[in-house]
């Protein structure tokens, strides 16, 4: 029995690198020329140009939009999500993603079991609760975004589906970095979805794909106690790095996870991890954090 | 109360996890999340307490009032409990949807404190049969990740400590009437006794073992739970059973067991950082809400 009491403290600051101009909280003037246009992020207030969300000014040509650093998921044709099932309908699922609206997921936008030119009855109609029911877990790309902002998903590729055995890490989506790949097999024993609706999930990494069943079967098999450890401590070290609002990527989790290695499993989610080392560490690799993007 | 979806794969991930004790913030089956504890955070109360256990954000405020003993015991004062579930803390409390968990939690507290040892409510009286003092303990819920009875309890045991009744005097006219003086000094006070304020220990039965401090997902694989409150001695003021699931005699005993020897554990360390809390005096640093 273990219980950790302590006074709470102040969140020690930061250091700041290099200047950050171009962030603003909710009421700055961004500016007082009337020649640009209002985007999202911001609203005109006696002819000043002024921001409603805290986060990153963005310029293209004339229109000024402020990117949110906390934020729902505004999501972007080809990005990787992880979601989960809230409801089947006729031909299609909904899915929770982090967004504003839930998204779709069609049942002809999904590789049923069986080939990828199979065609798709009314028994598979019938059916879809078998293959995803209300609280499954998939993973998913965003493969059309509707005028009201609605996601329209699919699973046509064998990296994508339901997910099995593991964790789910919610972050704010600001702070999942866009990469080529969001799927990794980390050197440490585990594997991570970094989902860009800011949803992680961290499993098992699997040994040999069972290509026949397209993705919709499940190992109940348990996992592990070494890999348990190492998906715990990696959870950890996600939650700590979004609470020092670190850029998440293979990279910044994988310092993390390495120098959360003399500390015990459980300590890394509480203040004893010296977060701030590996931000700085993370910086140095050129991974950099916020101001990463560099301004047109 | 908040309710998170949990899928198959993750329940059975979850579980072997409780197995073979590791779950999933990488605790074992006993210990619980990090507390973290600060007291006098409301000026306006007699005594107040914050405490955060994981996600999970309690306010407890404890404010005295003069008032009139029960007719049943005219020698002692009382404990009034009333937990406000904040709509901040989930969607699902907006409106009246919190009003029924906040009525469980303080039907639950009022069973836990209805017992002579836990708080010495004679020292609460000032005349008896006509007045006593009332402790009005006002909980508000700002955060719910699971675990509140434990995080409620911690909370009022640390409010408690830090309550303070100003000291008053009786006098009597030439006619016999009584009346309440004040005293001048405000820092004339008198402290009372959180020693025997028992801590809620909420044990959840998940598969074959039952865990400390569930989180939401822990919970939503658990049937049932058992609450046990216990004082730093070990003695069992309340149990209490949630959920719908059933427990065998035996899982109950070893539960009673196991949140004895937790509920034991936990007084320990609230005292001592109490103690050391109050030994900063002015020059500890107040973090508030905002920290």
């Amino acid at each position: 029995m273990a219980a950790d009491m302590r006074l709470p403290t102040r969140r020690e600051e930061v250091p700041l690198q290099g200047t950050f101009a171009n962030l603003v909280v909710p009421g700055d003037v961004i500016t007082t020329d009337t020649g640009f246009m209002r985007g999202h992020g911001t609203y005109v207030d006696d002819e000043k140009l002024t921001a409603s969300v805290a986060g990153e000014v963005e310029r293209v040509n004339k229109l000024i939009c402020v990117r949110p650093l906390k934020t729902r998921f505004n999501g972007e044709v080809g990005d990787v999500v992880v979601g989960r099932i809230t409801e089947v309908q006729q031909k299609r699922w909904k899915v929770e993603t982090n967004s504003r609206l839930d998204s779709v997921l069609l049942l002809s936008a999904v590789n049923l079991p069986g080939g990828e030119l199979r065609r798709r009855s009314a028994e598979d109609e019938l059916s879809m609760r078998d293959y995803l029911q209300e609280g499954d877990l998939i993973s998913a790309e965003v493969q059309n975004v509707f005028t009201d902002g609605a996601l329209s998903l699919h699973t046509r590729s064998l990296k994508y589906g339901k997910l099995g055995q593991g964790i789910l890490v919610q972050v704010s989506p600001s702070l999942v970095k866009r990469q080529k790949t969001h799927f990794h097999n980390l050197p440490c024993g585990a594997s991570v979805i970094l989902g860009n609706n800011g949803y992680i999930w961290l499993y098992p990494t699997p040994g040999q794909l069972d290509e026949e069943a397209g993705g919709y079967y499940t190992s109940m098999e348990p996992v592990q106690l070494a890999d348990r450890e190492v998906i715990s401590r990696l959870r950890n070290c996600l939650l700590a790095l979004a609470a020092h609002k670190v850029l998440l990527f293979d990279t910044s989790v994988l310092y993390c996870y390495e120098s959360s290695l003399s500390h015990q499993v459980q300590a890394s989610v509480t203040c004893h991890l010296p977060v701030n080392e590996v931000l700085i560490e993370t910086r140095g690799h050129g991974g950099g954090c916020d101001g990463d993007t560099t301004p047109p | 109360m908040a309710t998170v979806q949990v899928s198959e794969a993750e329940k059975v991930y979850i579980l072997h996890g409780v197995r073979d004790d590791l779950r999933v913030d990488g605790r074992g089956c006993e210990d619980y999340r990090h507390m973290d504890i600060e007291t006098d955070v409301v000026s306006n109360t007699d005594g107040s307490a914050k405490v955060s256990l994981g996600y999970s954000d309690v306010l407890v405020g404890v404010k005295a009032e003069v008032g009139k003993p029960r007719p049943a015991l005219p020698d002692q004062g009382y404990l009034e409990f009333f937990v406000d579930c904040s709509a901040n803390a989930t969607p699902e409390f907006e409106g009246r949807g919190g009003e029924e968990l906040g009525l469980e939690l303080s039907n639950t507290l009022y069973k836990v404190f209805s017992n002579k040892q836990s708080v010495d409510l004679h020292s609460l009286c000032i005349s008896p049969g006509e007045h006593c003092w009332v402790l009005y303990v006002d909980v508000l819920l700002l955060q719910c990740d699971g675990n509140l009875f434990d995080a409620i309890s911690i909370a009022i045991k640390a409010a408690l400590f830090n309550t303070r009744i100003p000291k008053v005097h009786l006098s009597e006219d030439e006619e016999g009437g009584k009346e309440i003086e004040l005293s001048d000094d405000p820092y004339d006070c008198v402290r009372l006794n959180v020693e025997n304020v028992p801590c809620i220990v909420t044990l959840c039965k998940i598969g074959h073992r039952h865990v400390v401090d569930a989180t939401l997902q822990e919970k939503a694989c658990s049937v049932a739970s058992l609450l046990i409150a216990t004082t730093h001695r070990g003695t069992v003021t309340c149990v209490r059973k949630f959920g719908g699931g059933s427990l065998d005699p035996e899982s109950i005993f070893e539960m009673i067991e196991t949140g004895k020897r937790v509920g034991k554990a936990l007084h320990t360390p609230l005292m001592e950082l109490l103690k050391e809390e109050e030994s900063l005096g002015k020059k500890r640093q107040k973090v508030g809400f905002l920290g």
